[in-house]
């Protein structure tokens, strides 16, 4: 099975620093790591591949630093690493990134499956999965949980969707989105962390396919979507009542008032 | 793409098993206040049998009700959904499409703009209409430290708008409005089979109006039975942080914050939880709020109507003993 799995590079929003005067997160403040839900992503291809075998592009669309998050993809089990790496690219928004990702998949066809994360920690909108399969042209399942079974035709899964989780079946190819829940991504083995150092990453530029895109398409020029503005919301402080240990029954009495009062105590007790 | 060829708020009426998701009523409430600035129809389209009740879509304020009748939109099919819902947009020419930020009409809305190739901005928190006729999407970004406004040069301009943002309207009973019936255009399922419904989710954490949560406070997965009596008793909930949720300890339709979900209760009681960023993300609009830390430093605290520098395992007992008096 070809399987293309779309890694983002992220900032470590764990430890990111946030200027609020400026409205802008502080690079430097934090390092960069593969997106946590790709992580997810990854091992499911690595355990489609040793259920059916196969072969696992990573691909993605960063500047060129992001090589470092494809390189680490091939040492987590991928056989190869390719980057859109273009100053024609830059300023994308999710429309703008999905066509631009979609083009470079046609490009790498015949494939069978793509597999994203849920969403990325810094876009956060869960947009370019769905997005890049419409523009493929092929069917999409998003939030899924786990994979049920996997053909050479087919796949079926658990994805949530509505109020529940649902078991549905893509037939190939197709594209799923991969929640958390699916899988723990194993830790690198040392060897392959040491043999990916020196592995080859493809770059391409807007050159490498620039038959299958025009310069409007593509970059900020691409994106219907434009921050006009940016605010910093209030600070949601209270002013709350504080108790400290040796006040427990007032506190625990101020609690009760509450309830009470908001006449919650009409459960079954 | 001229503006003026395009006019009208349409809203998605996500329905399942014939009930509308009551998202649609805040998305028609916010619409009509839209319209009060720029005098365009409402709309409201769902894609469901044909015996659905649509009064309730009027009397929130739709002006016309675009139904496309069949048994398959009982199911969870985005490219079903999609491929009958875009030549409808095309034809109508709406200014505006919003749906809202469930899971179906997050993983929907991006196949339905990209077919149209225009742009979408997920998950806003707010709506406004600029001088110049356009929507205003305001969304949140980087864990809730700022606000993006964002608008958009294509058209339609669509948005997911998260659930509970807006109120709801209260339905005026009588309104008159027009319901165009259609037939599905593409019925194909050959692409995405849907198989069966696995469960419905435990937990309704959304809707609660009381949520016990509880974090690494909580030192055995057992001891949230403690919070669950509380909960009970109050007529609510549990919920939790993630850490505890990727303990084990609960399930995930449990896990309040960023990456669970975002809940607007009467009262949230906050038992052992630090109060991450990405976990006030998830509460911090709840009406009141109590936290229950034995740190006097978490930042829990500076969110809270009643904090209590303690121990849960000594605070909840007590009040449960009280309550039940
Ligand atoms: C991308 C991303 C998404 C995330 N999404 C979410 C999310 O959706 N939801 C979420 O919750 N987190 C989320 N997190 C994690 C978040 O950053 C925190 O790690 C998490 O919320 C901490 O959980 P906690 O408060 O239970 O644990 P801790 O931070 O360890 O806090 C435990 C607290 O319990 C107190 N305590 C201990 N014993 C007692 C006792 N007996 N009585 C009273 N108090 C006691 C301690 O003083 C401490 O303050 C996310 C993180 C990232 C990077
Ligand atoms: N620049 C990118 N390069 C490669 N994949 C991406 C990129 N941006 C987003 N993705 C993929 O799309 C998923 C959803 O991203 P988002 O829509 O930004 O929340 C991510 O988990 C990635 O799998």
């Amino acid at each position: 099975m070809q399987i293309i799995v779309l890694i983002k590079q992220v900032p470590e929003m764990d430890r990111v620093r946030f200027d609020s005067e400026k409205g802008v997160i502080d690079r430097k403040s934090a390092g960069v790591e593969i997106n946590p839900f790709d992580l997810n992503a990854l091992e499911t291809a690595v355990q489609i591949r040793e259920q059916i075998g196969g072969e696992i592009t990573a691909l993605s669309m960063g500047p060129g630093r992001a090589e470092k998050a494809l390189r680490e993809a091939i040492a987590r089990g991928a056989d190869r690493g390719i980057l859109l790496s273009d100053k024609k690219f830059a300023g994308a928004d999710t429309r703008s990134t999905s066509f631009t990702l979609a083009q470079a998949i046609k490009k790498l066809a015949p494939f069978d499956l793509v597999i994203a994360g849920e969403m990325t920690v810094d876009g956060d909108t869960a947009q370019v999965g769905p997005q890049t399969a419409e523009y493929l042209d092929i069917p999409h399942i998003a939030y899924v949980t786990s994979l049920d079974d996997i053909e050479v035709k087919n796949i079926t899964v658990t994805c949530n969707i509505w109020e529940g989780s649902y078991r549905k079946r893509l037939h190939l190819p197709g594209l799923i989105t991969v929640t958390k829940d699916i899988n723990f991504p194993r830790l690198p083995e040392l060897r392959a962390k040491m043999e990916s150092r020196e592995a080859e990453i493809t770059r391409w530029d807007y050159s490498t396919f620039s038959s299958l895109l025009s310069p409007e398409q593509i970059g900020l020029k691409g994106s219907p979507t434009q921050v006009k503005k940016i605010t910093i919301p209030p600070p949601i402080e209270r002013e709350g009542q504080v108790f400290s240990g040796e006040e427990l029954e007032k506190a625990v009495a101020a609690l009760e008032k509450i309830c009470r009062e908001k006449q919650l105590t009409g459960g079954q007790s | 793409m001229t503006q003026e060829k395009y006019s009208g708020i349409m809203v998605f009426a996500e329905q399942q098993e014939r009930k509308i998701h009551p998202v649609t009523y805040e998305l028609l409430g916010k619409a009509r206040e839209l319209e009060k600035e720029s005098n365009q129809d409402i709309m409201a389209l769902v894609l469901g049998p044909e015996d659905m009740d649509l009064q309730p879509l009027i009397e929130r304020g739709a002006d016309r009700v675009y139904h496309i009748t069949g048994e398959l939109f009982n199911r969870p099919d985005e490219l079903i959904y999609k491929e009958n819902i875009v030549p409808l947009l095309q034809e109508i020419r709406s200014a505006i499409v919003l749906i809202g930020a469930t899971t179906f009409g997050r993983s929907l809305a991006p196949r339905i703009a990209a077919a149209m190739d225009t742009g979408l901005t997920a998950d806003c928190t707010d709506l406004q209409m600029d001088e110049d006729g356009k929507l205003v999407q305001i969304r949140p970004a980087f864990t809730e430290n700022i606000l993006a406004h964002i608008k958009t040069k294509t058209y339609p301009q669509m948005a997911t708008i998260r659930y509970r943002e807006f109120s709801s309207p209260p339905p005026k009973t009588g309104r008159q409005g027009e319901v165009v019936t259609r037939k599905p255009s593409v019925i194909r399922q050959d692409r995405v089979e849907i198989l069966e419904k696995i469960s419905m989710q435990e937990a309704n954490i959304a809707e609660a109006e009381v949520i016990v949560a509880g974090g690494r406070g909580v030192k055995k997965a057992r001891d949230f039975d403690i919070l669950k009596g509380l909960a009970e008793a109050l007529g609510g909930t549990i919920g939790a942080s993630r850490d505890v949720i990727d303990a084990g300890f609960l399930p995930k339709a449990h896990q309040v914050g960023y990456s669970g979900h975002r809940v607007k209760p009467r009262l949230y009681i906050a038992c052992g939880i630090s109060g991450a960023p990405q976990h006030k993300a998830g509460m911090k609009e709840s009406e009141t709020i109590v936290a229950i830390n034995t740190d006097p430093s978490a930042p829990i605290f500076s969110i809270a109507d009643i904090g209590i520098v303690g121990d849960w395992y000594e605070v909840i007992p007590k009040l449960l003993e009280k309550l039940k008096k």
